[in-house]
C-alpha cells in the first residue's frame, strides 16, 4: 500500500479557524443573525413527572409584554409520534415534544413562551400555570433491578452479552479472586456552549442554525419528527462549543425552535439555560457494575465477569457498554459480560465522551489493579504478563496493537517505582499515591463523501457536512487536502457543517478525522487524477503534479491552470468505503496512564499532582491539536475519578444540582502539568491515512489511574466514583 | 426603557433598554457583539467575562443599568485594529482552545489579569513561594474550558506575562 506523502500533514500546524476563535468572529448557533430578527423562545419545563396535565394556564403569560405566543400541546403544529419510525434509531427518529398532555421526565418541555426579547419570555414562562396529575414512577436503577431488562442493542458493541470458556469452573479453580460491586455516577457531558437553535421557515422549507455533531442526521429527525421531505431542510452549524456526545442528536430546544418558527412564522431562537441543559440534553446514566476476576497463583487471568445494571430513558433506545474494554483487554480463558438496563421515566440517557471506555475503564481497570495486588505483582508487570495476543472475546487478530509499547515508555517517563506500601509515602501533611490504568477504545471508520472545487487561479474548496466541534477539523482536513494535492495550505479553504455539502458521519466515537479525512483525502486524489490526465492529453507525460499560485508544477514543466480548468472550477468528489478497509481485525487505539496525587492526612481532600499518557493512536494528523485533544480527554477523566456526580432525587426523578456551582468539571487549578506522549506510527489497516481515532482516548483509563493512587496513598479502596474526600475521611491512615 | 450610556471597546453607544437586561445581553442583543458568550448566565463559568474600566467581570452578573458611563472591553476590542493583542497570538500559538466557546471570556480574564500582576493585587494562592504558574491557574479558575485546554491557557498567559516582566 502507498503512504501518502506527508509534509504538512502531521506537523503541528495552528488551527485555521484559530484567528476567527480568539476575535470573537467564530459564528456559534445563538450569534447567527438572519435578515428577519429572531423571537426568543422560553421553555417551560414540567415541575413534576411522569404524569397527565391537568390544569395548564397560559392566559397571564399570553398577555404580558412582548409575548408573541405561547407554544403547548393545544396549539403545537402537528408531528409525527414520538420514536417512529421505530426502526430509525434513536438519533433519526421523531423527537416530538408537546404533543399531548402526557409528560415523561421532570423538567420535559410543557410550554415555550415566544416573545420579542429574552427577558420578556423569561418572565412570562413564569407566569404559566401548570397542575400535573403524577403517578408513579421509576428513576432509580438499582432500587428496581427486578425490573431491569436485556436491551436490544449496546451503543458501540455488537452483542449485549458475551460468554466465553466456563467462567464458573474458572473462577472456581481461582488462587486470587476480586469479587466487589462498583459504581460510577451520573453526568452530564456539560459543553461550554449550551444547546441552541434559531430556525426559520421559508414556506414549507425549514432553515436550521445549530450547535450540532452529526448533520446527516440531525436532517432526519426534523424529517421525521415534523413529517416532511428531506429536501426541505437545511441544517447551518459552522462552529460548534463542545458536544461530547450531547450534540450527536437534536435536542428539545431545536424541536421547539422548528414547532415555534413554525407557528408564530418568523424565526425563533431557543438556547437552553444551564439549568434546562440537565434535563433537556442528555446524560450519561448511573451504573452499577459488578467484576468478578480470577487468577492463578503466577498472575494470569483465568476468569473475568463484568454485570452491569443502568437506566435506559423510556422511548428512548440507549444503553452504554462498560464492559466494551472487559472484553478487549487481557487474555483469559474464561470471559462472561452483561448488560442490564432499567426502563425509567428519566431525561434521556445517550452517549458522553467515551461511552463504554470512560466508565468501563473507571471500574475494570481498578478492579485490575485490586488483582495485581492480590497476587503480589506489579501492575504494569500484571498487565503486560496478562497481553492478549489475540481479542480475548472473539479470538480475531488484531489489526494492530502497540498496548505493551505504551505500559513500557509511560512506566519509563513517569518514573514508576513499582507499587509502594498504601499509605507509606508522606510528606508533611500529605499522603503520596501513584497509579497507573490502561486506555483503549475501538477504532471506527465510518462512510463519508467530500467534494473538492479547484479554481484556475490555484485556489482549492474542500466541501462536506463534517462539523468542528473543537476537534480540530477545519484543519487537519485543511492538511489533508493540502498534502494530496501539493498545495500551499493557505490556498484551501475547507467549508463545514451545512447539509447540503457531501455527507460525512459527522463528529463521534473518535471516527471523524479518519471518516472524513479520507473522504477528503480520496477527493483530493480524484482531482490529481483528473489533472493528470488533462496534462497527458496535452502531450505531458507525467505521473505527479503540484500546485503553485496559478500554475501546475510537474517534473518537466509548469503549466498554467486556466490551460487544464475552465474559468467555472474544476469540482471532484471523493468517499471512503469503509467495507474496503474491513480486514475482520479488532482495531482499537490503545495508551498506558499514569497519575501521581496527593491526599490530605487530616481532611482527605485529594490533589492530582502529575498525569502522564502514552498513547498509540497511528498517525498523528496534527501533533498540536493531537494533544489538545488527548490532554482535554485526560482532563474528562479527572473528572470523572474525582468530581462530576449528577445527583438524582429518587422521590422524584429530578437532578438535584443543575448548574456549574454543584456540577463540578475540573477548573484551572484543578490541573497539574499533564504529559501527552503519542507514539510515532502508521495504522496500515484503518484507513488510507493510517490514523486511529483519539478524540475519547485519553480520558479511557485516566480516572482508574488516578483512583489507583488515590489507594496507594491511602489504602483505601473506594469503589464508588467521583472518590470525594468523604469516601477516604472516616478510614484515613493515622499519623 | 431607560436610557443608558456606555462605552464598548472605545465607541460610546446610547440606547433604551429593558432595566432587566444584563450587561451580556446589552452586548450581545442589543449591540450585536457577538463575540461574548454565554455560556451559563450564572457566573458560575466565566464565557462571559469582559474588562469593564480595568477589571474582569462576569458580565451575565451584571445590569446594563449599572454600567452607565463605564468602559467596557469586550473580545473584539482587544486587538489594535490588524495588530493582535499578544493574548491572541498566544492562545493561538499555544493551541489555548479547542472549541473556542470559552475563548473570549478566557481572553479578557487573562488580560485584565496581567492588568493584575502589573498592580501586584495579590490572589488567594499568593506568598513568597507560590509558582508563578500556580498563580495563574487560580487566577483563571474562575474560567470553565469544557474541552481542557487549562494548561495550554496557562503556557500561552505565562509566555505572555512573562515577556511583560
Amino acid at each position: 500500500m502507498n503512504r501518502p506523502s506527508s509534509s504538512i500533514v502531521g506537523t503541528p500546524m495552528d488551527r485555521v479557524d484559530g484567528l476567527a476563535k480568539v476575535t470573537g468572529q467564530a459564528c456559534y448557533a445563538a450569534d447567527y443573525r438572519g435578515d428577519r430578527g429572531a423571537a426568543e423562545g422560553y421553555i417551560v419545563e414540567a415541575p413534576a413527572a411522569p404524569g397527565r396535565i391537568v390544569r395548564l394556564d397560559v392566559e397571564a403569560a399570553e398577555q404580558a409584554e412582548g409575548v408573541i405566543a405561547v407554544i403547548t400541546h393545544r396549539n403545537a403544529p402537528r408531528q409525527r409520534p414520538h420514536g417512529m419510525p421505530e426502526d430509525a434509531g434513536r438519533f433519526t427518529q421523531s423527537h416530538a415534544l408537546l404533543e399531548r398532555d402526557r409528560v415523561r421526565y421532570f423538567g420535559e418541555p410543557i410550554a415555550l413562551v415566544v416573545a420579542e426579547t429574552l427577558e420578556q419570555a423569561r418572565h412570562a414562562a413564569k407566569l404559566v400555570e401548570v397542575e400535573i396529575d403524577c403517578g408513579e414512577g421509576t428513576f432509580n436503577p438499582f432500587e428496581n433491578a427486578a425490573s431491569a431488562v436485556k436491551p436490544d442493542s449496546l451503543d458501540g458493541a455488537d452483542q449485549v452479552d458475551t460468554d466465553k470458556g466456563d467462567f464458573d469452573t474458572e473462577y472456581a479453580g481461582s488462587d486470587h479472586r476480586v469479587d466487589a460491586d462498583y459504581h460510577t455516577s451520573a453526568q452530564h457531558a456539560a459543553a461550554m456552549e449550551p444547546h441552541t437553535t434559531v430556525a426559520e421557515w421559508d414556506g414549507d422549507d425549514l432553515t436550521v442554525h445549530m450547535a450540532i455533531q452529526i448533520v446527516s442526521s440531525a436532517v432526519e429527525a426534523f424529517s421525521n419528527t415534523l413529517g416532511i421531505d428531506k429536501e426541505r431542510i437545511r441544517i447551518v452549524s459552522p462552529f460548534t462549543g463542545g458536544g461530547f456526545g450531547s450534540k450527536l442528536g437534536i435536542h428539545n430546544e431545536a424541536v421547539l425552535a422548528a414547532l415555534a418558527a413554525k407557528a408564530v412564522d418568523r424565526p425563533v431562537r431557543v438556547v437552553q439555560t444551564r439549568r434546562n441543559l440537565f434535563s433537556n440534553a442528555p446524560h450519561r446514566s448511573r451504573h452499577r457494575q459488578k467484576l468478578q476476576l480470577g487468577a492463578d497463583k503466577k498472575g494470569r487471568l483465568k476468569a473475568i465477569r463484568h454485570a452491569s445494571l443502568a437506566a435506559m430513558a423510556r422511548d428512548y433506545p440507549f444503553a452504554e457498554a462498560p464492559a466494551s474494554p472487559t472484553r478487549a483487554s487481557y487474555a483469559v480463558p474464561a470471559l462472561r459480560t452483561t448488560h442490564r438496563v432499567v426502563k425509567a421515566d428519566i431525561p434521556k440517557v445517550d452517549s458522553m465522551r467515551a461511552p463504554g471506555e470512560a466508565i468501563g475503564t473507571l471500574t475494570f481497570e481498578t478492579a485490575i489493579d485490586e488483582l495485581a495486588e492480590a497476587c503480589g505483582i506489579d501492575p504494569v508487570e500484571f498487565r503486560l504478563r496478562n497481553e492478549p495476543d489475540a481479542d480475548p472475546q472473539t479470538g480475531k487478530p488484531f489489526a494492530d496493537r502497540r498496548l505493551a509499547e505504551c505500559l513500557r515508555q509511560g512506566a519509563a517517563d513517569f518514573g514508576w517505582q513499582g507499587r509502594q506500601a498504601p499509605g507509606s509515602r508522606r510528606q508533611g501533611r500529605k499522603l503520596l499515591g501513584c497509579g497507573m490504568a490502561t486506555a483503549i477504545r475501538p477504532n471506527q471508520l465510518n462512510p463519508a463523501e467530500a467534494e473538492a472545487h479547484l479554481t484556475p487561479d490555484g485556489r482549492l474548496r474542500v466541501r462536506l457536512d463534517m462539523t468542528d466541534i473543537g476537534t480540530g477539523s477545519y484543519t487537519i482536513l485543511t492538511q489533508i487536502a493540502a498534502d494530496a494535492l501539493s498545495i500551499a495550505p493557505d490556498r484551501v479553504t475547507v467549508e463545514l457543517g451545512d447539509s447540503e455539502f457531501p455527507e460525512t458521519a459527522g463528529s463521534g466515537g473518535s471516527f471523524g478525522a479518519a471518516s472524513s479525512g479520507s473522504a477528503v483525502y480520496e477527493a483530493c486524489r480524484e482531482m490529481v487524477e483528473q489533472l493528470l490526465s488533462r496534462l497527458n492529453e496535452q502531450g505531458h507525460t507525467v505521473n505527479s503534479v503540484s500546485i503553485d499560485g496559478d500554475r501546475v508544477m510537474t517534473g518537466e514543466a509548469s503549466v498554467p491552470l486556466a490551460t487544464l480548468i475552465d474559468a467555472g472550477g474544476l469540482t471532484v468528489t471523493g468517499e471512503i468505503d469503509p467495507d474496503n478497509y474491513d480486514s475482520g481485525e479488532k482495531n482499537y487505539s490503545y495508551g498506558a496512564q499514569f497519575a501521581e496525587v496527593e491526599v490530605d492526612a487530616d481532611t482527605g481532600e485529594i490533589r492530582l499532582r502529575r498525569l502522564l499518557g502514552v498513547f498509540d493512536a497511528g498517525r498523528i494528523l496534527n501533533q498540536k491539536t493531537a494533544r489538545s485533544q488527548l490532554m482535554g480527554g485526560m482532563i474528562f477523566g479527572i473528572g470523572g475519578a474525582l468530581l462530576e456526580q449528577s445527583l438524582m432525587d429518587d422521590r422524584y426523578g429530578s437532578f438535584m444540582n443543575r448548574d456549574f456551582a454543584e456540577y463540578h468539571i475540573a477548573v484551572n487549578r484543578d490541573v497539574p502539568d499533564l504529559q501527552v506522549r503519542m507514539l510515532a506510527g502508521y495504522s496500515e489497516k484503518s484507513n488510507p491515512l493510517g490514523s486511529k481515532g483519539l478524540g475519547e482516548l485519553g480520558i479511557c483509563g485516566a480516572g482508574p489511574a488516578i483512583a489507583n493512587a488515590v489507594y496507594e496513598a491511602t489504602g483505601i479502596r473506594v469503589r464508588k466514583f467521583p472518590i470525594h474526600m468523604e469516601d477516604l475521611l472516616p478510614s484515613l491512615p493515622r499519623s | 426603557m431607560k436610557a443608558i450610556k456606555i462605552t464598548v471597546n472605545g465607541r460610546t453607544h446610547e440606547a433604551g433598554i429593558d432595566s432587566r437586561r444584563t450587561l451580556l445581553d446589552f452586548i450581545r442583543d442589543t449591540l450585536n457583539l457577538t463575540g461574548t458568550k454565554k455560556g451559563c448566565d450564572h457566573g458560575q463559568c466565566g464565557a462571559c467575562t469582559v474588562i469593564v474600566n480595568g477589571r474582569r467581570i462576569n458580565s451575565c452578573l451584571s445590569l446594563a443599568l449599572s454600567h452607565d458611563g463605564d468602559e467596557v472591553t469586550t473580545v473584539e476590542g482587544l486587538a489594535e485594529g490588524d495588530e493582535l493583542h499578544p493574548l491572541q497570538r498566544a492562545f493561538i500559538d499555544h493551541d489555548a482552545f479547542q472549541c473556542g466557546f470559552c475563548t473570549p471570556g478566557q481572553l479578557c480574564s487573562a488580560a485584565a489579569l496581567l492588568g493584575e500582576f502589573r498592580e501586584g493585587l495579590p490572589s488567594a494562592v499568593s506568598g513568597s513561594h507560590t509558582p508563578f504558574v500556580e498563580e495563574i491557574r487560580e487566577r483563571m479558575s474562575g474560567n470553565l474550558c469544557r474541552c481542557g485546554a487549562y494548561n495550554h491557557i496557562v503556557d500561552a498567559i505565562a509566555a505572555v506575562a512573562g515577556e511583560k516582566r
